[in-house]
């Protein structure tokens, strides 16, 4: 069974926001709404100090907490994992958006495709869904990859499907060391992050 | 707007939000006092009600798209929004009926009240975005304060022995669910409503409302000490002390590793 996810080498990421800009081209949302965000960490304290830039968004749980919570079952999970939003049933509650813990989640009146109700990363689904129409591979044929991924100047970002053996990002997890964000709150983020090669 | 990576207070949920914790957890409460303090009268029954609406319209004032408000109504199996929303239709049908005859349906109406109550506390703790929300000890103390504030308002109606002493065991409920949820949740932002809600709202009224025995309008001074501080604890909690998540790394990148 395909489950998608997405890598980020946190190793490549320069915090260019090139990710951030065409997300935003390739899905029309409003200003202030980023559904690829770049963080921009600093940890320590001077003179022991590092610097990470971090892509964040939708991670896609496994088991989303704003899916449960969704008075109107707009939130949905498809059998690929990807999670998506029926913004015909949504009602704009943003309770979604407060039981996200990673502050992936929009709501805007500035949205003129979504106005007023809850918005957020879908993966490019319409981009993976026409690729694989077309006998297309995620995460290798540009045309059906999320427009984050593909623009990715830094080779940071990945996509493809973690259940696939021989894929791309699951020999990416294979060879290094990775982390997910909050695992401690049992979420199962479909989000990885890549920090050191594997010892 | 910060984005961190420090957590930064929600700002999905505002005043309007809290007003449906607010009101209508005070409505319900009043509902439950009346029922077992004065299930004669029809009043405390259509003030409870009333403050209900107006807690659910002012929520309905928040979300985006009004016209379709009926859909609240589509996920009883996972969301406790939808069950609050089922827990509120059960009490306007059931409340109303004890308008037309109290006896018997103001203890049923009771029952559905504390059910509304109770969603609302899971409501908040099904929120796992906010530290200060998802801590399972917000259940209670969103329930008490109710049950308190209800119990305060109920005062204002009638200072009969039952209803004083009703009033005395929710303040001692909820003094004991604050203190058991300030110390999960050590929040900045509800220091000064938690030691008024000790200090005023629980020690304070139980004086005057062990006062009220023998001395007229103290224990209706308590009541509305008891709904003051209940009513600040839960706007500080929804409004002020809710901050996200936040991101945060367990491991910083190797550079130079590739």
């Amino acid at each position: 069974m395909t489950k998608w996810a997405m890598i980020a080498d946190l190793r490549r990421c320069v915090g260019c926001q090139t990710c951030t800009a065409a997300c935003r081209h390739a899905n029309v949302t409003p200003p202030g709404v980023q559904w690829r965000r770049v963080l921009d960490m600093e940890v320590g304290e001077y003179p022991d100090v590092r610097r990470a830039f971090v892509p964040v968004g939708c991670m896609h749980c496994d088991d989303p907490p704003c899916m449960h919570v969704c008075p109107s079952t707009a939130t949905k999970k498809r059998a690929d994992g990807i999670v998506i939003i029926d913004y015909d049933l949504c009602i704009g509650c943003a309770y979604c958006a407060v039981a996200c813990p990673y502050q992936a989640r929009y709501k805007s009146d500035e949205d003129t495709l979504r106005p007023n109700v809850a918005t957020k990363c879908t993966f490019c689904v319409e981009r993976i869904d026409t690729g694989l129409a077309k006998g297309l591979k995620p995460g290798v044929d540009p045309e059906a990859t999320p427009a984050c991924v593909n623009s990715c100047i830094a080779n940071a970002l990945h996509f493809g499907d973690v259940e696939d053996a021989s894929s791309n990002i699951s020999a990416l997890l294979a060879e290094n060391q990775h982390f997910r964000m909050h695992e401690e709150l049992g979420t199962g983020p479909r989000f990885y992050y890549l920090w050191d090669k594997a010892s | 707007m910060s984005f961190g990576p420090k957590a930064w207070i929600q700002q999905h949920w505002d005043a309007r939000a809290a007003l449906n914790f607010m009101l209508g957890g005070t409505g319900a409460g009043l509902l439950i006092a009346a029922a077992l303090a004065y299930p004669t009268s029809r009043v405390p029954v259509l003030i409870g009600l009333g403050l209900i609406a107006a807690g659910l319209g002012a929520v309905w004032l928040e979300i985006g798209k009004k016209l379709r408000a009926v859909n609240v109504f589509f996920n009883p199996f996972t969301s406790w929004m939808t069950r609050e929303s089922f827990a509120a239709v059960l009490v306007f049908a059931l409340g109303c009926a004890a308008l037309w005859r109290p006896q018997p349906f103001l203890p049923a109406t009771a029952a559905a009240a504390l059910a509304f109550v109770f969603c609302q506390g899971q409501i908040l703790r099904a929120s796992k975005g906010i530290p200060a929300w998802r801590a399972p000890q917000v259940v209670l103390l969103i329930v008490s304060t109710s049950l308190a504030e209800g119990a305060g308002l109920c005062l204002l109606f009638t200072t009969a022995p039952l209803a004083l002493t009703w009033f005395g065991l929710a303040l001692i409920l909820r003094g004991f669910a604050w203190t058991r949820y300030a110390a999960a949740v050590r929040s900045p932002a509800l220091v000064d409503p938690g030691k008024a809600l000790l200090q005023i709202g629980t020690v304070g009224a139980l004086a005057f409302g062990i006062l009220g025995y023998w001395v007229q309008g103290a224990a209706e001074l308590a009541g509305i000490a008891a709904i003051a501080t209940g009513l600040w604890v839960k706007f500080a909690i929804v409004t002020r002390a809710a901050l996200n998540q936040g991101f945060h790394l367990p491991r910083l990148p190797v550079r130079g590793a590739r």
